[in-house]
């Protein structure tokens, strides 16, 4: 637990949740608390609620029971979310209409090192998101919400669509801001050494879930 | 040598073009509707029936009208009802589409609803039917046209804005602190208006042709007035008997007008579909 202090802790209390009012619960009672700065991989078989709760977790959904914390506090309604998300699917995670260049941009302005590190080419920039693969759409997805507002980092699966020298390219980058500024990462993997490699600690969702 | 016209000649500027050559076409039918007296169409027996001449370029009809300003002051009525139908039909689709998509539940079922019943009564009828109640004559088609042309459009706008609500990049707007006021003009709008434009063009030329349709029946504009659908309803008797000119040139006009729309909605749909975006 390095840089104590910078961030803040992120807590998921008593956490329960489905999608309808009386389909089953995907979610019961569960409870996950990361500090400041600590990598937590969170493991578990498909459809096991991994998704869905780090969409909780990044306040993209509410939980029908039980409440996410930021510091203590439940999230502010406006304003940047200090807790971002990247997904799985990066081509639904961006405009199809929007160019590249504005679809990074939408809140910050990385500067050019931070672009080289990444991997991502100036060329790009001018190009629509459908004329761009998988693994450098995620590129652009895991930038975007880089900025300087963002003090955790909830990664949903985002090296799958990735070869394994990019895998190693981006989660370096991921690693090293996150080591910089003290920013706490919950990472939802499949793949164990990732896992062991990435973080500090692993979760299996479907032991601290009470389903 | 070809190469070279082809850059020159690409899809923003074929775009440019048809967009201008239709807003021409529109603005010139309007004007010159609103400048010619109906002394330039006035009745003269001495002139039944005059083929396509200098002095009557698109010949007389069997009162000795000119055929040229009739078609052109017609034309000019059919493309303010289908204005005005046009900007009341949509203002209505947009209202209904983004409120059934947002409130759901009970508002959604009601606006579905209402889609269902005007969709249901054949669109002839029900324009018969509001023309009728409103008292015929250039009101009743007015009504009639613009209040018959919203339901495709509502549930187009429907569709469209449930999509992008649930769409990730919108909840992730959201999260990176942008107000619904922001993420409604950067990410809702331009994903609306090729669909609000394929609604236009497609809306224009139908409005047109029930004007026509309802005046062609008796239940729109009173014979005298020259619109499109008088014109030709009073050429379909004399067609036959070898009056050719008298269907072709306000036929002609009408086409015209309804291609040029075409086309440029269909080019501006192209240019701002990411898929033909950068050919």
């Amino acid at each position: 637990m390095q840089n104590k202090g910078i961030g803040q802790v992120l807590e998921a209390k008593d956490v329960s949740f489905r999608y309808q009012k009386n389909s089953p619960w995907v979610l019961k009672g569960v409870n996950l608390t990361v500090g400041p700065g600590e990598r937590v991989a969170l493991v578990g078989p498909s459809g096991s609620g991994k998704s869905t709760l780090s969409r909780i977790l990044a306040g993209y959904e509410k939980p029908c029971q039980g409440e996410v914390l930021w510091g203590g506090e439940p999230f502010e309604g406006s304003g940047y979310c200090p807790v971002q998300m990247v997904g799985q699917h990066p081509e639904q995670a961006v405009n199809p209409r929007w160019k590249m260049g504005k679809i990074l941009t939408e809140c910050w302005e990385p500067d050019e090192g931070l672009l080289q590190r990444m991997g991502i080419e100036q060329a790009w920039m001018g190009r629509w998101p459908i004329e761009l693969s998988g693994g450098e759409l995620q590129r652009f997805c895991i930038l975007r919400v880089l900025g300087p507002g963002t003090k955790f980092l909830v990664c949903d699966e985002i090296s799958a669509m990735l070869d394994a020298v990019t895998q190693a390219q981006v989660w370096q980058v991921v690693l090293e801001e996150a080591r910089r500024r003290g920013m706490g990462i919950v990472a939802v993997t499949h793949n164990m050494a990732l896992a062991k490699r990435v973080c500090s600690r692993i979760v299996e969702l479907p032991k601290i879930n009470g389903i | 040598m070809d190469e070279e016209k082809s850059i020159f000649w690409n899809r923003r500027r074929q775009t440019a073009c048809s967009i201008w050559a239709a807003v021409a076409y529109l603005a010139i039918g309007l004007l010159a509707g609103l400048l010619i007296s109906p002394q330039w169409y006035q009745v003269d027996y001495h002139m039944v029936f005059a083929p396509p001449s200098f002095i009557h370029p698109f010949g007389t009809d069997y009162m000795g009208r000119d055929m040229f300003f009739r078609s052109l002051k017609g034309l000019s009525n059919s493309i303010m009802v289908g204005l005005a139908s046009t900007a009341v039909s949509s203002v209505i689709a947009l209202a209904l589409g983004v409120a059934a998509a947002v409130k759901g539940g009970v508002v959604d079922r009601f606006v579905n609803w209402c889609v269902d019943l005007c969709m249901g009564i054949p669109h002839l009828i029900l324009l018969l039917l509001i023309s009728f109640m409103m008292g015929r004559g250039a009101k009743g088609v007015l009504a009639a046209v613009a209040l018959t042309h919203w339901p495709e459009l509502t549930r187009l706008v429907r569709a469209e804005v449930l999509q992008i609500c649930s769409a990730q990049y919108v909840q992730a707007s959201y999260r990176m602190g942008k107000s619904w006021l922001q993420v409604a003009w950067s990410h809702m709008v331009p994903q609306m208006l090729p669909v609000y434009l394929i609604g236009v063009v497609l809306l224009f030329p139908h409005a047109i042709m029930h004007e026509a349709a309802v005046t062609f029946l008796g239940f729109g504009f009173p014979a005298e007035v020259p619109a499109i659908g008088v014109v030709l309803s009073e050429s379909m008797s004399y067609i036959a008997t070898g009056k050719w000119w008298m269907a072709v040139f306000p036929g002609l006009l009408l086409l015209l007008a309804v291609l040029l729309l075409d086309v440029a909605g269909e080019n501006l749909k192209r240019l701002v579909n990411p898929n033909s975006g950068n050919e």
